[in-house]
């Protein structure tokens, strides 16, 4: 069997798929169970050092990776002066070790304090473990490859564009080093076993809370209406 | 004038024992499942007293309800932009310590122990790790004033009380408390509502019930800690929040709510009661000492011509109308003026009232004998015109129900007791004197309100206690569905349409 064909391009398609369509199903049939499932009742001083800067930096670090996705020219013309590719790489890669701070923490606190063992499952520790490496692996290459910031944009912004435009391109990502190849294939894990874990709630984004009213009223029916 | 409607509950502090039946029965129906162990959607607390979760009244530790900042009404949790930054560590929310770690004990133990010189004992264990643990506190660790050099001490309701009187109340002669059974008080502007980033929680229109969208919510427990009497609870099994429903389904079908229906003392009265949705911004945003008033203002007369007509307006139901003329909640809060708003000065503007309670006469120490602070001549009631001989302190009272205003609570208790005293000449004495009729008018009660005032408190019948209106639930399904369609649907459970696939 050609692993390179199987990890770049049949596995990323298994797990589209499962993300795709499970979530979907899981969002609409089974919303009771979408939630971010804080432990902060049960234990709280540990959260606050690993979950603060877990997601704050992962919050962050996905939204470069997306806009590299998906304006890399807006990306490549801000790279273009030195200082601000700089700024950019220095600031990505600060994100990046804060995020790994956090999710060490957040692992050992799941696999030591009783409280938070008692609503672990082994669902939870695979996220974790799989973030874990997710980060390390990012980490890594950013500092071992420089300027992912820009390469990204040659290399993984036309490879996924195959992938998601169902002309898979493989060869882009076939020679690249390892590191960077086990940081794709284990983000696609990821994907893959998020509609199954507690990741879902990454989707619920409260945004609208910024511009809903204060109070919110539920009626059997419109008061109006029945004038 | 926007007329709306809303369930609103009386509690009798006068009448409460304090047996926590009523914790117990709402435990039983909602709460003895994993992750709620450690939740009293009812709870029923001794004051003076820290309360439960501890200290929940501590707004500067807690920072729930609302806050007045140049005339304008903030959460005092967060603004909205906060609240999204907050999401991933939420630091105002208790933690389970604060309201104490659910246990039980290792009764196994009692029967599988191999055999040894001492008795077995069943240790006890936490209900969420399985471990054993050290009991250090339980929901009423301080019933009763237990460990009231604690507890009682701390009540943050003190404040703003002398020195002398604080210490007096803790010295043996001087001792009082009285019981504050607590429930969700679905406010009018709900500070759980306002917080939740999701918009899970939302305000039922027909009869002010608080509810969370249990599909909805995504655990950012921003509602636990926003609301200001701690009645927003956190599931940790599920990892949903949960809250008192005033077990609607129980009203829906013309039964008082579970508390209310198996409480002992009979503290508790049930009925609609008609407010203007337009007063609401204005009532909620006054200075402190004019909180009570602008809350009675925005209750309306069920009787006022005007009134029905603006109901009608709005969809409501000859049914609701009536059973608001009926409801005894009107008479204590509106007609009568004695049930006031729990901390008014959280201005979430709470439907649930309490009537205060009264307290005896404060004792001294005469060559160590106690002697009642009575006065010289032969009155018959103490109190009436030396509120500040009772030892519950109006202050007290007054940082409890009234935002530290003391006139209210004089008035209140004036009422009280002048019914009692006329009622004591009535029924004791044979007749009615020039006293009791003048102190009747001083606390601004005609006969006739007392005689029904006496009458609602002592001997009421269930239906009078609890008056429901129709909620008409058969028609609810109008909101969703053609009815006949419905009709062909139910009975068979399932969740989704029973619809034929492809
Ligand atoms: S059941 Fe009634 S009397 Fe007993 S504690 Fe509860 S409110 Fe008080």
């Amino acid at each position: 069997m050609d692993w390179n064909l199987f990890f770049f391009v049949v596995f990323p398609y298994i797990s589209l798929t499962l993300f795709v369509v499970v979530t979907t199903y899981r969002l609409i049939y089974r919303p009771f169970t979408q939630s971010s499932l804080s432990s902060q009742l049960l234990e709280r001083r540990q959260l606050y050092w690993g979950s603060i800067p877990f997601h704050h930096g992962v919050v962050w670090i996905l939204l470069l990776h997306l806009l590299a996705l998906v304006f890399p020219k807006a990306l490549l013309l801000w790279n273009a002066v030195p200082l601000r590719l700089y700024l950019l790489e220095i600031s990505g890669f600060a994100l990046g070790l804060w995020a790994l701070v956090g999710v060490v923490v957040l692992l050992w606190r799941r696999i030591t304090v009783p409280y938070i063992q008692a609503v672990t499952t082994r669902m939870d520790i695979v996220v974790l473990i799989l973030t874990l490496v997710s980060m390390i692996t990012g980490v890594l290459t950013a500092s071992l490859y420089r300027f992912g910031s820009t390469w990204f944009t040659g290399v993984f912004t036309p490879y996924l564009w195959s992938v998601f435009l169902f002309q898979p391109r493989p060869e882009l990502v076939i020679s690249l080093p390892w590191i960077i190849q086990l940081h794709l294939i284990n983000n696609f894990a990821l994907l893959a076993i998020f509609p199954f874990s507690r990741l879902v709630h990454i989707l619920s984004w409260p945004l609208d809370y910024l511009i809903r009213p204060w109070q919110l009223v539920v009626g059997v029916r419109d008061r109006k209406a029945t004038k | 004038m926007d007329v709306r409607t809303h369930m609103s509950m009386v509690f009798h502090l006068d009448k409460c024992i304090g047996c926590h039946t009523c914790s117990v029965a709402c435990k039983n129906i909602w709460t003895d499942r994993k992750g709620a162990e450690y939740m009293w959607w009812n709870n029923v607390e001794t004051r003076p007293g820290t309360g439960y979760p501890t200290q929940w009244e501590n707004q500067e530790h807690f920072r729930g309800g609302w806050e007045m900042k140049k005339g304008k009404l903030n959460l005092k949790l967060h603004t909205r932009l906060e609240g999204l930054f907050k999401l991933f560590y939420n630091p105002s929310l208790p933690g389970l310590r604060d309201y104490y770690e659910p246990f039980t004990f290792d009764y196994k133990n009692l029967f599988n122990s191999p055999k040894k010189d001492v008795q077995p004992i069943a240790e006890p264990i936490s209900m969420i790790t399985g471990d054993p643990i050290d009991i250090e506190t339980g929901p009423n660790w301080d019933d009763d004033l237990g460990g009231s050099n604690i507890y009682a001490k701390n009540d943050p309701n003190l404040e703003g009380l002398p020195q002398e009187v604080r210490e007096q109340m803790n010295e043996l002669e001087r001792l009082v408390f009285n019981y504050l059974p607590r429930i969700c008080n679905h406010c009018l502007n709900p500070a759980c509502v306002a917080a939740c980033p999701s918009g899970a929680i939302y305000k039922r229109d027909e009869d002010g019930v608080v509810l969370v969208n249990e599909n909805d919510c995504r655990a950012w427990r921003m509602c636990v800690a926003a609301c200001p009497y701690k009645k927003v609870y956190y599931n940790w099994n599920t990892g949903k929040s949960e809250k008192c429903i005033l077990c609607f389904p129980r009203m829906e079908t013309g039964q008082a709510p579970a508390c209310a229906h198996s409480c002992v003392g009979r503290i508790r009265y049930m009925g609609v009661l008609l407010y203007d949705a337009d007063q609401i911004p204005h009532a909620a945003n006054v200075p402190d000492d004019e909180l009570i008033a602008a809350h009675r203002e925005m209750i309306l007369d069920p009787f006022d011509p005007k009134v029905i007509a603006a109901a009608k307006e709005n969809g409501i139901g000859d049914d609701w109308i009536e059973s608001a003329q009926n409801s005894p909640a009107y008479k204590f809060v509106k007609e009568w003026e004695i049930a006031l708003p729990l901390h008014p000065e959280f201005r979430t503007m709470v439907m649930m009232y309490y009537i205060p309670p009264l307290s005896p006469v404060v004792s001294v120490t005469e060559r160590s004998l106690f002697r009642l602070d009575l006065m010289q001549e032969d009155y018959d009631f103490e109190l009436f015109d030396r509120l500040d001989a009772a030892r519950l302190p109006i202050k007290y009272l007054a940082n409890l129900f009234s935002a530290g205003d003391e006139g209210t609570i004089r008035t209140v208790l004036r009422k009280l007791l002048a019914v009692r005293i006329y009622m004591r000449r009535k029924t004791v004495h044979g007749k009615v004197d020039s006293i009791s009729r003048k102190t009747l008018a001083e606390a601004g009660l005609t006969e006739e309100q007392a005689i029904d005032m006496y009458k609602m408190t002592t001997l009421p019948k269930m239906e009078e206690r609890f008056v429901f209106p129709n909620y008409h639930r058969e028609m609810s399904i109008e909101a969703m569905l053609d009815p006949l369609t419905h009709k062909g649907e139910v009975g068979l459970g399932y969740i989704q349409q029973p619809k034929r696939g492809e």
